[in-house]
């Protein structure tokens, strides 16, 4: 991939001219079936934009043999830049040193598979391109042998492709992709493609080196920050103190002073400083003198918040499961224990701040972003800017992180820069400080779980009750409709509702409150808080009833092979049962997320008050595998993400403000603290399922596991305060 | 007018003194290698060299490097041949990517000062770098890839 042309739609168009010639595919894939319908090739980029086929293309095949693979996904590290390259390439078989990536335009043809909007997230992209992304690729092939196969007035089935060469054996004759190109372009499409049966892959499954490596190591890989338009200027903006809050008067007068400020200007999410470059109009928003009306929820305070929560825990709330009658089953069980666990908001806190680059015309737009939500952010850019949709067109960059904060329902940092622009009368780049990205909501909720259970005479569970309380993600949002059923939005209660342990009474329920703060998904989203708490509850299950709480777990997955299976595995990797250092405690949990099975085991100990985490082993059946390197990397990243949530970070209210600002008070996980990482990857022929996600949930529990086993203390809050051990 | 050297070439900026250098080699010079993260030297996403030391160029003005040399990822080789960019490359560090510039400038001091760091000089010379990708573990890996052929290099 080289940076320049995954930059823009310009580009792509540039390029394609230059070449002037070449095969360009298109599946069509209607929702919600991903069969293919139509299959659209066409000669040459001049052509096929006269048509306006181009930009449905996901993979170009130009003369001079470069292999152009159009990604409808973002990538925002999780490698699915390499990811679908190599889903297609094991069908096309060309030469893996000539694939290139871009980036999709916004059109419905990229739209995802299952989720009919053109989006990355949910740890989903993997699973939904499995199919489409190989189908593509070997329609090319059929192609391209065709062409070879009728210049040479031989049978197509009697010619072979090694790495983007046919090959007529028995005559001898040899022709590249690049030169048969414009010849299959003419050629009608196949209707039936027939895939590789797995065990036949080649390049599926075999660690692969990703293709964004190289710009990432030299400083030419474009994110949205790094986009520069001729005459753009730079913008921030000032935004209320409290959520909802909004502009009573202001005064601009000293910010005008500022050398480089164009302008000041009210915009609806507060007040903007346009200037030349991004430092003047940061020197310009110190400057201003602003009179807020903090709004309706400057009387927030999560200390208020945690005693709302708590009581209302008290009482069930709606019921997302329930199985046989554990009210019952807890009365008359041989034991019974409570606890209450709590987490916090938390802020993606990507290490690229937000912006938006906005170029508004009076007939159309184009933006630069690093977003996760294209169709999504496409209309409400053009509802904003007055436009229709087609006339709006978002160039996604590389995304420095994205977490589910570029996933934003009401399109947030995107409509504000498009407000700004229509001020600014130039290209303008909005740019987020660090500050505004902590202090800007759409956080993670905080969420408080109370369970029960009770135990039989033998030790094991027999009642599980789990009431939940905190904010839905998506009530309110264009997706309520979707997520949101008998009053249970099932993100609030996966992980939960969803158990895998085998207790014959169990209910979950739970309470939605109103809260005038912006949330959001963030990286494993309701497994984030579930996760924690189902498993460190487990635990004290397992001790109140004298189990081991590996063998206890062992015992409720009888019924779960796949899991059981990551379990025992993870277990026997991490030695589980042997001796370990004075002070050291060993905790293992497991978590069942994105379709994938994942269990941890965690070494740990307290040493001068401070916990410090050794060592996590990881078992993962993440079906089958396209890129073991990349679900050993999306494995470690996970890990670490977890424990800086489970030791470090935590977004408070007091008065309605947010008391966080930068990574001193909202402090990241340190490669000093950062474990040894072990990762080991159940070998399954299962269909891919989830990875950017589900190696997030498990880690804080098993570390919680391991600190009471150190200690013989319960961390029931994150972050594990120091306090907390003592 | 200010003077300074950028990777070797003398370049001539007219800006406010006080401007970070951050911010001069990103909008005015329009090297964007050099990342913002933070603003407040609390991330390292924007460190440079600076006559051979690691800066963060977001707190440091561009005062101070008047007539002096800085050093960003876009200087650490022209060809991807540095051994920390080899390293990189054959670990595949990089996960989004965005701290890996301030990373890889960090770790290019580190290696100047101690071709054979051990695990504990890596972590204290490589804690103010934050990843919030979660790319440590190859980060120290790649750090003792990049010293195996550095030596190698210097022994051939």
């Amino acid at each position: 991939m080289s940076a320049p042309a995954m930059v823009t739609r310009r580009s792509f168009i540039r390029t394609g001219a230059a070449v002037g010639g070449g095969l360009l595919v298109t599946l069509y894939s209607p929702i919600p079936s991903d069969a293919i319908s139509v299959a659209h090739a066409r000669v040459g980029s001049s052509t096929a934009d006269q048509s306006g086929v181009a930009v449905n293309a996901f993979v170009r095949i130009a003369p001079d043999e470069s292999v152009t693979v159009i990604s409808a996904h973002s990538e925002m590290g999780q490698g699915i830049y390499t990811s679908l390259p190599m889903l297609l390439n094991e069908e096309l078989e060309a030469d893996w040193s000539r694939m290139h990536v871009e980036a999709a335009p916004v059109d419905k043809v990229y739209n995802h598979p299952a989720f009919g909007i053109q989006m990355t997230g949910g740890s989903t992209t993997s699973p939904a391109e499995w199919e489409r992304y190989r189908k593509v690729g070997a329609t090319a092939r059929i192609m391209l042998i065709q062409a070879a196969a009728q210049q040479w007035k031989v049978e197509p089935a009697s010619c072979h492709v090694e790495k983007g060469v046919v090959i007529h054996a028995a005559t001898g004759h040899r022709a590249t992709y690049g030169s048969l190109a414009s010849a299959a372009a003419a050629l009608t499409p196949p209707t039936d493609v027939p895939l590789k049966n797995p065990k036949d892959f080649t390049l599926v499954g075999k660690s692969t080196r990703r293709l964004d490596t190289p710009p990432k190591v030299n400083g030419t890989a474009q994110f949205g920050l790094d986009v520069n338009l001729p005459g753009m200027l730079s913008a921030v903006v000032a935004r209320p103190p409290c959520f909802g809050g909004h502009v009573k008067k202001f005064d601009a007068s000293e910010a005008l002073r500022v050398p480089g400020v164009k302008s000041v200007v009210e915009v609806p999410s507060g007040v903007a400083v346009i200037a030349q470059g991004f430092w003047p109009a940061k020197l310009g928003r110190d400057k201003l003198q602003i009179d807020w009306d903090l709004g309706p929820n400057a009387g927030l305070s999560t200390e208020q918040m945690l005693r709302d929560f708590s009581e209302t825990s008290k009482n069930p709330g709606a019921i997302a499961r329930k199985a046989g009658d554990p009210q019952a089953a807890l009365k008359s069980a041989a034991k019974t224990i409570t606890a209450e666990y709590d987490v916090p908001y938390l802020a993606h806190a990507m290490m690229e701040p937000l912006n938006c680059v906005v170029d508004l015309r009076p007939d159309s737009a184009e933006l630069w972003t690093g977003t996760q939500f294209e169709t999504v952010d496409r209309a409400n850019a053009a509802k904003t800017a007055g436009l229709p949709p087609e006339k709006v067109q978002i160039h996604t960059t590389l995304l420095g992180g994205g977490f589910g904060r570029r996933a934003n329902p009401a399109s947030d940092f995107v409509i504000e820069a498009v407000e700004v622009a229509k001020v600014a009368k130039a290209p303008v780049k909005v740019v987020w400080t660090r500050e505004d990205d902590l202090k800007g909501g759409w956080y993670r909720p905080m969420w408080h779980d109370r369970f029960a259970a009770g135990i039989d005479g033998s030790g094991n569970p027999v009642a599980w009750t789990h009431t939940i309380v905190g904010q839905s993600i998506i009530a309110g949002t264009p997706f309520e409709a979707f997520g949101i059923k008998n009053g249970i939005d099932s993100a609030s209660v996966e992980g939960a509702a969803d158990l895998l342990y085998g207790i014959p009474n169990l209910q979950v329920d739970l309470h939605t409150p109103k809260i005038g703060v912006p949330v959001q998904w963030w990286r494993s989203v309701g497994h984030s808080h579930t996760g924690f708490s189902v498993e460190a509850f487990l635990d004290e299950v397992a001790h109140a009833g004298g189990k081991d709480p590996y063998e206890l777990r062992r015992t409720l997955l009888a019924k779960q092979p796949r899991m059981l299976a990551v379990l025992e595995l993870a277990a026997q990797k991490a030695n589980w049962g042997s001796k370990l250092a004075p002070g050291v405690g060993r905790g293992i949990a497991t978590h069942f997320s994105f379709d994938s099975y994942v269990a941890q085991v965690v070494e740990a100990s307290v040493q001068k008050g401070e916990v410090r985490v050794h060592r996590v082993v990881c078992a993962v059946d993440c079906g089958l595998v396209i890129n073991p390197d990349t679900v050993q990397a999306q494995m470690q990243g996970g890990i670490i993400f977890g424990l800086t949530a489970a030791l470090k970070t935590e977004i408070t209210l007091k008065d309605g403000k947010i008391e966080q600002s930068n990574f001193h008070d909202y402090q990241m996980l340190r490669i000093f603290e950062s474990p040894q990482i072990e990762v080991h990857i159940v070998p399954s022929t299962n269909s891919p399922t989830g990875v950017g996600e589900p190696g997030v949930p498990p880690v804080a529990p098993a570390l919680a596991n391991a600190i009471f086993a150190a200690t013989g203390k319960r961390m029931r809050r994150l972050p594990i305060r120091n306090s907390d051990l003592a | 007018m200010t003077n300074f050297f950028v990777n070797g070439k003398e370049v001539q900026v007219d800006v406010d003194p006080s401007t970070p250098l951050l911010w001069v080699l990103r909008d005015s010079l329009g090297m964007t290698g050099t990342k913002f993260g933070c603003g407040m030297a609390l991330c390292g996403a924007c460190t440079v060299h600076l006559d051979g030391k690691a800066i963060r160029s977001c707190v440091s003005p561009l005062s101070r490097v008047v007539g002096r040399h800085v050093t960003t990822i876009e200087g650490l080789s022209d060809n991807l041949s540095h051994p920390l960019q080899k390293a990189w490359i054959e670990i595949d560090v990089p996960q989004c990517g965005y701290c890996q510039s301030g990373q890889l400038m960090s770790a290019a001091v580190l290696l100047a000062e101690n071709p054979k760091p051990t695990d504990k000089d890596i972590d204290e010379a490589m804690g103010g770098n934050i990843c919030r990708c979660g790319t440590y573990p190859r980060i120290r890996q790649a750090i003792h890839r990049a010293a195996e052929l550095a030596g190698d290099r210097r022994s051939k």
